[in-house]
């Protein structure tokens, strides 16, 4: 009962990462209806600024969010407004095209400047962890991690849902041109949900830093994860997307524990088919007719 | 207050709109009827700049709206009503309002333009905390129109504000169009309902198939023959 109580919650603590992941990706399909396939690579971005704040100036990778966070969000911005809204009326798959060339860019220029090597970061707490209770103790990063990342999310929630430009880049999302009409400037809220959405995946590759190997291509994985979490959530849902990051979090923690951890992966796709088998539209995505 | 003048447009090859002219005057009601396919709504998305005039110009009191961005044209005050209404769907009626006054200078007359809609559209406060998606076609027209209000528009454009409606209401959004143009709102209207609309408006023009045919007052309108047999079924 203990392996399972520790394994679910590692799992849920994982998961908010994940949706971090997920929520950012969602918003930007949500109000530009373009897939970000280099999510991924902006995340690793992200880890890469973690990674200098820490050796070079010594800053805690959990303190520099603070600093993250904005620079990420300035980096989306522009990469919005300088090759995106480009391509908003363009056909998918040259959207697509960009996406995937703009992240080989990134990673390509951090293998230029940091080589390919593994980096680590280790912090006095790496490994350490806090027992809860019921012979039950999780890991302290991932703990700090989790707090932080739903101290994120309640402050974009309450983002979207109170405030003007909230709303209109809710507003945009649902109807571009209705929008317009409204005065909206759509492209520039579009440019804040891509600042945003970067901002959340640099936010994401801050906080595995501590726990994880960090290397030019490590972007990959996470792009393939998010559009998992996003599709499983539904595309364009904020809360699908926080469901499906956990729920792929929970996923993988227990089946590492219970089957093998050579096989989560394989786990996570089976479920992630199955989901989309009795629910093409993803968890809280609605049938576009 | 607005003028068009030989606005030609067209779709990438489909040429839709050939030398329209239309002139609307501050404090009239200005309609513009005509078949489906005449071009009315192309003409309503070049006055908003959702999209860009092949040749022409259209000004806004005097200025060019050639070189403006949609939403410049809204800070300005010409307000557009879409065709089929598109409200938010995922946003409460209340959230659909509040996005009408987004541009920053109307802001502080927010909660004024609320009582002003809801003292239009009463029903609207009883729904306040419904999603816009799920009214009913009657309602959505008031949340439209009301949406539009809260915008403080000097020009309020109505694109078939009573298409889908039912008759008894259709009445009523004539009578509701023809108060807001009382309390001192200029409006260009677009309608296939020719009767009512013609019955309210100052001027006319009638469209068919991208061209500007026929134009006159209301009551001129009613009375001319090509109207009578084309519209009115007479
Ligand atoms: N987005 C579009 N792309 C291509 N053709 C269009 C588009 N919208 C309208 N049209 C065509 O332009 C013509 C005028 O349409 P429209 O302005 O909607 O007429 P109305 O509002 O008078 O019914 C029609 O022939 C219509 O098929
Ligand atoms: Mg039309």
């Amino acid at each position: 009962m203990a392996v399972f109580m520790q394994s679910l919650l590692s799992g849920i603590l994982i998961g908010g990462v994940y949706a971090l992941i997920g929520i950012g990706l969602t918003l930007i399909f949500g109000v530009m209806r373009v897939i970000n396939f280099a999510h991924g690579d902006i995340l690793m971005v992200g880890m890469y600024l973690t990674y200098i704040a820490f050796t070079w100036l010594g800053i805690d990778p959990f303190v520099s969010v603070l600093v993250t966070f904005p620079l990420m969000f300035l980096f989306g911005g522009f990469l919005q407004k300088v090759f995106i809204n480009r391509v908003l009326k363009a056909v998918a798959q040259n959207q697509i095209l960009l996406t995937i060339g703009l992240g080989l860019i990134m990673s390509n220029t951090v293998m230029l400047i940091f080589t390919s090597d593994y980096k680590l970061i280790s912090t006095s707490y790496s490994s350490s962890t806090l027992k809860v209770g019921g012979g039950v103790s999780l890991s302290t990063p991932l703990l700090v991690s989790f707090l932080i990342t739903a101290t994120i999310t309640a402050a974009l929630y309450w983002f979207l849902l109170k405030t003007d430009t909230g709303q209109a880049i809710r507003a945009t999302a649902q109807d571009r041109e209705a929008a317009t009409l409204m005065g909206i400037n759509v492209k520039r809220m579009s440019i804040i949900a891509f600042g945003l959405g970067s901002a959340l995946a640099g936010t994401a590759g801050a906080l595995i830093a501590p726990t994880y190997y960090i290397f030019p291509q490590v972007g990959s994985v996470f792009t393939l994860k998010a559009f998992v979490i996003t599709v499983l959530g539904g595309m364009g849902s904020v809360v699908g997307a926080m469901l499906g990051g956990i729920l792929i979090g929970v996923t993988e923690s227990l089946s590492a524990v219970y089957i093998s951890s050579g096989w989560k992966d394989v786990v996570v796709f089976v479920l992630f088919l199955l989901v989309l088998l009795f629910k093409p539209s993803g968890l809280m995505g609605k049938s576009r007719t | 207050m607005l003028r068009i003048e030989k606005l030609n447009f067209a779709y990438d090859d489909l040429k839709v709109l050939w030398d329209v002219d239309l002139e609307v005057n501050e404090g009239e009601i200005v309609t513009v009827v005509g078949a489906n396919g005449a071009g009315k709504t192309t003409t309503l998305k070049n006055i908003s700049r959702l999209e860009k005039p092949g040749s022409g110009t259209i000004t806004f009191e005097g200025r060019d709206l050639g070189r403006m961005q949609p939403h410049q044209v809204v800070e300005m005050g010409l307000v557009q009503v879409p065709e089929g209404r598109r409200i938010f769907p995922e946003m409460t009626v209340m959230e659909n309002l509040r996005m009408g006054s987004y541009v920053k200078a109307t802001r502080p007359d927010r909660q004024k333009n609320l009582d002003r809609v809801f003292g239009l559209f009463p029903r609207l406060r009883e729904r306040e905390k419904q999603l816009g998606g799920t009214m009913s076609g009657g309602e959505q027209q008031m949340l439209a129109i009301a949406r539009g209000l809260m915008a403080n528009p000097r020009l309020l454009v109505l694109d078939e504000p009573s298409l889908g409606l039912s008759p008894l209401f259709v009445k009523n959004i004539f009578d509701i169009i023809n108060g807001i143009n009382r309390q001192g709102v200029t409006i260009l209207l677009v309608e296939q309902n020719v009767y009512q609309s013609l019955r309210i408006s100052h001027r006319a023009y009638v469209m068919e198939t991208g061209r500007v045919v026929l134009t006159g007052t209301g009551d001129e309108l009613l009375a001319n023959d090509h109207v009578k047999k084309a519209f009115l079924g007479m």
